[in-house]
This record gives C-alpha cells, structure tokens and sequence, in this order.
C-alpha cells in the first residue's frame, strides 16, 4: 500500500502497541498509543494520514512551513507540528478550539487561530507568506472556494493538500459529479497534480495535491 | 483597521515586544489585504531578535489571543441562556395564565373541559361549529404552542449549559444553573461574587426588606429549589444552603477561568450535605437549631 514516495522526514512507519503504523514524535494527544516518544498516527482518523497511507506524493518533506485550515481539536495538526516547522492552526468553532490550545502549549511552533477560513484578511496579518504547504480539512460547503482564497500563502512551488469532502458540498448529488466540480474551482487558482479517494480510511472523500498557477 | 502600508500591517507592528495585551487585540481584530515575510519584517524593525525569538513570541502571542478568544465566545453563550431562562419564564406563565382563561370560556361551550395545559390540549382538539367555539379552541391552541415553545426553550437550556458552565450545571442542574447567571447579570459576573450574595440571589425584595429593619435575613434564594435545601430539615436549611452557595461559587469560578469539570468540588458538596444531615439523626432530644 505504501509503495509511493518517501514520508516527510519525521514521519516513521512503526510498530507501537504491536500493530504497524504511521507515527511521529511528540506530546500525546487524545490518548493515542505511545512508544517511547513515538506517537501512533492513526490514517482512520486523520485524512493527511490516509493520504501517506496511499503514497500520495504530497510535497511535504519535514521541517515545511504550513497553514493548516480546519483544525479542530488538533488530531491531525499535532502530528503536523511534530515534524513540520512553523505551523499556523485555523479553526473557526470556539469549542475544538479550546482543546487545540492544549495541543499548541506542548508545541512551540504551532500557531493557534481561531479565524474563518473564508476570511483569510482576518489573519493575513499573522500568516507569513511564502510557505511550503497548506493543508485543509474544513469539510463545509465551499472548500474549493475556500482553497482558492488562501493560494495567496503559498510559495510559487507549493502545495496545497487538501481533503474535499463530498456530502458537505451536496448529501444527494454523486460523489465523482461533486469532487469533479470542487477540482474544476480549484483550477481558478491551482493546477492539481494529483487527485485519489481515501477509502477505506474515509467514505467519500477525495484528496487533491495542487500548486499555485 | 486594514492597514496596506507593508512596514505598518503586521499585527505586532506598533506594539511594544512585552505588551501582551495590545498583541492579543491586535491578533484578534487586525485584518490586512496580504500576507508578507513577518518573521524577516519583524527582525528588521527590531520587534523581535531573531527569527527564532519572533516566533516564540508569535506562540505566546496566538495562544493568549485565541484563549481570549474562546473564552468570549464562550461568555457570549452565557447570554444566550439568559435570554432562553427568561423566555422560559414568560412562556410558563404566560401559558398557565391563558390556560385558566380558555378552561373557564370553554367550559361554558363544552362539556368536561379539564383546568390546566393538559385541559387547553383537549380543547384544541375540538372541532368548533359557533364562531364563539372557534374563538375558545383557537385560544387553546395557542396556549398549546406557547407550553410547547416552552418545552424547546427548556430542551435548549438542557444542552447549552453544559456547554457554557460544565460544573456550575452538574451541580445546580442547567435550569437552576441558567437562573442564577441571569440573576447575576452573567456567567462572568456571578463567579465575581461572594458566596454570601449567591445564597441568597432571587430573594432581593426579602433582603432589602431586612436591611430596612422589618424582617430576618433570608437564609436562600433562588438556590432554595435545589434539593440539597428543599429536602433538608427546616432547622439546618440555612446551613444546607451556606455549603451549597459556597460550592456553587467555586463551581461558577472553575467554569468562567478554566471551564473544565472538576470532581472534587462535587464530592467535596456531597460530604458536607451528609454531615449536615446526619444531625437530624443524631438528635434525638429535638432540634437544636440552626446555626
Ligand atoms: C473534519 S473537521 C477537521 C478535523 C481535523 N482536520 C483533524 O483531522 O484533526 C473540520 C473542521 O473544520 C472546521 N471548519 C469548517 N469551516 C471552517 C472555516 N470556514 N474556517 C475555519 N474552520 C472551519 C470545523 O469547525 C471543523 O472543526
């Protein structure tokens, strides 16, 4: 499964509490299993682990300066912060955002913002440009739209990773039909380099791995 | 306050590197029209060192805007409850009232009409067939809608406060808990006060008529319908409600500065109520009062 490219420097493929698994060094988070300071990264619960889990080339290599966008609790960005660099956290829900403060203490170069993704004039002045990845989980209606807003960030080289995932766009319409509309938007401001779905660790959600245009 | 000019718009531009207070408000209502290299930006104008110490102060910084933040999210749901207590309130009363009202025109039309909501949901039933019948099911109509929308608002302040005041809920239960923020004009407010004024919250017009020399201080207020009072004997209900003010208090204090559930203080009310109690039992020569 895992015959892709190469996992960003920081990222180990493991084997903690006797099953094999992606996994990254750093405080624990929401009672993941730990061995020594490696902590298991569970793919079922996060897309940017699926997306490893399927070899996606995703332009991250360690050390990244990132903006992830929709951070809830912190499950994925903490695994983010741990082999990533300057790490900003956009979450937009007052009650996640309470336990990714948690998760931004033990981590000294994660940023936490609680901002709307949609309104990237709302932290332009915080996040730095020029950076090497974003990565975006926001899951509500728009997240093309919402990929498309934030390009400003990115270096002319960078990516962004993105999970789309198809029922907030529509519950009724076909998945394939909607990730094709999501991915034709993103062309307004990125060219994609790549686009798989990620079951089985996700129903109906595609990833897209694009480069500002 | 969108600032264009590149030297001007990043958030720790004119702000002293120690001033904590104008980076937490200038992280949470700056804007500006695109990003730029702030770590550099912030080197050069002499905020930070290096880039190394801008972003240990970018960590501090975020971290204390977005704590901020959240927590006046937070007290803006607290009032929400305020308002949802009150409609409560008004609904209730207002729906018993017109309760009455539509039994006794009803009662005139048809025969059997029971007093009450459940008496007002019978009528509303009822198919009229005079203009006055319309008028007297219609009326109960509304009587049912408002008990209803009632019912939601309480629904609604059952899964808000424990949102909005985890410990402050589990111990008053989240009506009880809803009505001593709106008493105290908030959650913020009510973990400001002392314990003392929290007993006796709701029974303002008792104690002013005590400061006013004509009557005995109240021993409770509101905190009187919580069963730790109500169902403590007479002559240890002012001792009854003195621990539980004292542990609401702390329970309101937890939830306004930290917000997360906290056991000990509960068990901690659980011991003191069975103390209290246990002397009804051990008195057997009668009560000897409350202290
Ligand atoms: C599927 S969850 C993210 C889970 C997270 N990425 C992880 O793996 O740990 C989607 C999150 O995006 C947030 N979100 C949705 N729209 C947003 C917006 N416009 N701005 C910021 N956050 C948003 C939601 O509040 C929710 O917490």
């Amino acid at each position: 499964m895992s015959a892709g490219s190469p996992l960003p420097v920081g990222v180990e493929r493991r084997t903690v509490a006797g099953e094999e698994t992606l996994a990254t060094r750093g405080e624990p988070v929401y009672g993941e299993p730990t061995d020594g300071d490696w902590r298991a990264w569970n793919a079922s619960r996060s897309k940017l682990g699926a997306m490893f889990e399927h070899g996606m080339e995703t332009g991250l290599a360690g050390g990244d300066r990132v903006l992830y966008l929709g951070a809830a609790a912190g499950t994925t960005v903490s695994h983010v912060a741990d082999f990533a660099g300057p790490t900003y956290a956009v979450e937009f829900a007052p009650r996640p955002t309470r336990d990714l403060l948690d998760v931004a203490q033990s981590r000294d170069r994660l940023f936490p913002l609680l901002k709307d993704a949609r309104s990237p004039e709302t932290y332009a002045h915080v996040v730095e440009s020029d950076l090497d990845a974003i990565v975006q989980d926001v899951a509500t209606r728009g997240q093309a739209d919402v990929a498309v807003r934030n390009a400003q960030f990115l270096a002319d080289d960078g990516r962004l990773v993105a999970a789309i995932k198809a029922r907030s766009e529509d519950v009724t319409a076909d998945p394939e039909a909607v990730f094709d509309r999501a991915v034709d938007r993103l062309g307004d401001a990125y060219e994609v380099l790549d686009r798989r779905r990620l079951e089985p660790y996700h129903e109906d959600h595609l990833a897209v791995i694009a480069t500002p245009r | 306050m969108t600032n264009h000019d590149p030297a001007h718009a990043g958030w720790f531009a004119d702000i002293l590197p120690d001033d904590a207070d104008s980076a937490t408000a200038a992280i949470a209502e700056g804007t500006t029209d695109q990003p730029r290299h702030w770590p550099e930006i912030a080197v050069e104008s002499g905020f930070a060192a290096d880039v190394d110490d801008y972003y240990d102060r970018l960590h501090k910084a975020t971290l204390d805007a977005t704590r901020t933040a959240v927590a006046e999210h937070e007290r803006a749901d607290d009032r929400q409850l305020v308002h949802a207590i009150r409609s409560l309130d008004d609904c209730e009363r207002t729906a018993n009232e017109l309760a009455e009202r539509a039994a006794e025109w009803a009662g005139g039309l048809f025969a059997d009409v029971d007093a009450g909501i459940e008496g007002a949901r019978e009528v509303a039933t009822y198919e009229p067939n005079t203009a006055a019948e319309r008028r007297a099911v219609s009326l109960a109509t509304r009587v049912v809608d408002l008990a209803d929308e009632a019912e939601a608002i309480r629904e609604f302040i059952e899964r808000t406060a424990p949102a909005v005041a985890p410990n402050l809920a589990a111990m008053a239960g989240p009506v009880l808990a809803s009505r001593l923020i709106a008493l105290a004009g908030g959650l913020e407010a009510l973990a400001k006060k002392p314990s003392g004024t929290v007993q006796v919250l709701g029974a303002e017009d008792a104690l002013f008529a005590h400061l006013e020399g004509h009557a005995p201080s109240p021993k409770h207020g509101i905190i009187f319908t919580h069963e730790y009072v109500r169902e403590t004997r007479p002559a240890d209900r002012g001792s009854a409600a003195r621990a539980l003010a004292g542990k609401l208090t702390i329970a309101a204090r937890i939830d306004h500065y930290s917000g997360d559930h906290r056991e000990g203080v509960h068990e901690d009310l659980r011991d003191r109520i069975a103390t209290i109690r246990a002397r009804a039992e051990d008195d057997e020569d009668g009560a000897e009062g409350d202290r």
